[in-house]
């Protein structure tokens, strides 16, 4: 769910604006060191399987069903530059086409999904990633927690702009408690789903993993020499 | 993937909004909207007046009420959460039917449904009235980094060959007797998710290569730049 116009006011809704447009613009630069000229057409097909893969419904029970927000399982698999674009965007296209989250409220949208919960999703995978042992079979496991973090981070993000340019006035502890206690419970389904995209493409192509990539075992091309041919060893 | 490529929520027409520039049109969504949500909320005539210039929009375009009431359901999660401010909100309570409720609950829920309903049918609006491919000229106008304007093309582009591939998986899984409920099934949905990943990443490629044999060098070139 994205908010929609006129859930803050105006200054903050400005103010999260510049905060997005920096950030993108900080992005497109940086998307530019993971993907080099290929960053249009990668980042914009990337963007487009963040929007399919919410699209997915994943049934709880009881005739209910959640879907992906994808911002850990972005960063992870492409990188925070690049997964930080591929999210906005897709905030962008759904704001614009499909009216879903308010044009006013776009830059907090995007501060919210897209940098609260790409950056804080890379962070705590990349954090993990440095002390604990550098194996393939790890990726997938941080990924799950790195989603378990990063969806609470982003209702803490709300909670703080809630605080400072909220419309309505609701009781900041229960809401923090309230937004809190749903969104872990959000990020526990996130976390399973995000580690098991994340696994199943680790299995069949791990070379596409962006977060894969410093635990990859690399193999040195081996020339083999003094292999004799089979008449040789005869003579 | 020429010409002729609406999106799911574009109208066609030929009215005045129809052939506005896009970037007029985004721009006047934008002010309007920021006039919207800053206008307080105890103006209850000026909302009205807000109310009346995105009819009067909707009239002109010709773009059926209907169209654009049927749509609006995307707004209904929003609904819910703005209807359970008056029991949620603190301050004076008012008896309001034998239940109390927050007098500044009320008038912020209001506030919420007025300035959220205004924004998505000035959105929808937009959609029903703006081919895509004008709307990305539009934002390179207003001076969006061409790179953003690239990537947000491509999205838009390949949208439906993604989400038919998607559909196209289920199908399949659906064919070789799958039926998933319950969280046991998750495993089965994120091979697919993971699949798809891979096949986008690949077709990304391929269109790069495809590109760059046409020529590419970093800019886009659009059809109606003339």
């Amino acid at each position: 769910m994205h908010v929609p116009d006129g859930f803050l006011d105006a200054p903050t809704s400005i103010a999260t604006g510049v905060a997005a447009a920096g950030a993108l613009g900080l992005a497109l630069r940086k998307a530019r060191g993971e993907l080099d000229d290929r960053t249009a057409p990668m980042a914009g097909l990337v963007a487009t399987f963040v929007f399919a893969a919410q699209m997915v419904n994943f049934p709880v029970g009881l005739g209910t069903s959640g879907h992906l927000l994808g911002g850990a399982l972005a960063a992870v698999l492409v990188g925070p530059w690049t997964g930080l674009l591929a999210v906005s965007v897709v905030l962008i296209v759904q704001a614009l086409l499909l009216a879903d989250g308010g044009i006013t409220a776009l830059g907090t949208n995007i501060t919210l999904l897209a940098i609260a919960g790409v950056v804080v999703g890379w962070f705590v995978f990349r954090g993990l990633q440095r002390v604990l042992p550098k194996r393939l079979g790890l990726v997938p496991v941080l990924a799950a927690v790195s989603a378990l973090v990063s969806v609470p981070a982003a209702a803490l993000v709300f909670v703080g702009l809630y605080a400072v340019g909220g419309t309505a006035p609701v009781p900041l502890d229960g809401l923090l408690a309230a937004m809190l206690g749903w969104h872990t419970l959000i990020g526990i389904g996130e976390a399973v789903i995000t580690g098991l995209v994340v696994g199943s493409v680790v299995a069949i192509r791990p070379d596409l993993v962006y977060g894969a990539r410093p635990v990859l075992r690399r193999r040195e091309l081996e020339i083999r020499q003094g292999h004799r041919t089979g008449t040789e060893a005869a003579a | 993937m020429g010409a002729g490529h609406g999106h799911k929520l574009h109208f066609h027409g030929h009215s005045a909004v129809h052939r506005a520039p896009a970037h007029l049109k985004l721009a006047t969504l934008l002010v309007f909207m920021l006039t919207v949500v800053a206008t307080p909320r105890e103006w209850f005539p000026a909302f009205g007046v807000h109310l009346g210039l995105v009819l009067a929009v909707i009239a002109v375009s010709r773009v059926p009420f209907g169209y654009i009431g049927r749509r609006m359901v995307i707004e209904v999660p929003f609904v819910v959460f703005a209807l359970l401010m008056p029991f949620v909100a603190t301050g004076p309570r008012v008896d309001v039917l034998g239940l109390s409720l927050s007098e500044d609950g009320l008038l912020a829920g209001w506030g919420l449904l007025a300035k959220g309903t205004l924004g998505v049918m000035a959105s929808l609006t937009l959609a029903a009235t703006t081919e895509p491919r004008d709307l990305l000229v539009g934002l390179e106008r207003l001076r969006m980094p061409s790179q953003l304007v690239q990537i947000i093309g491509f999205m838009i582009r390949y949208l439906d060959v993604v989400t038919d591939e998607m559909r196209r998986m289920k199908v399949a899984r659906e064919s070789r007797g799958f039926s998933g409920n319950g969280p046991r099934a998750w495993a089965v949905y994120a091979r697919a998710a993971g699949a798809l990943f891979i096949r986008s990443y690949e077709r990304g490629e391929r269109v790069h290569l495809a590109m760059l044999s046409r020529g590419y060098d970093g800019t886009v070139r659009h059809g109606s730049d003339r």
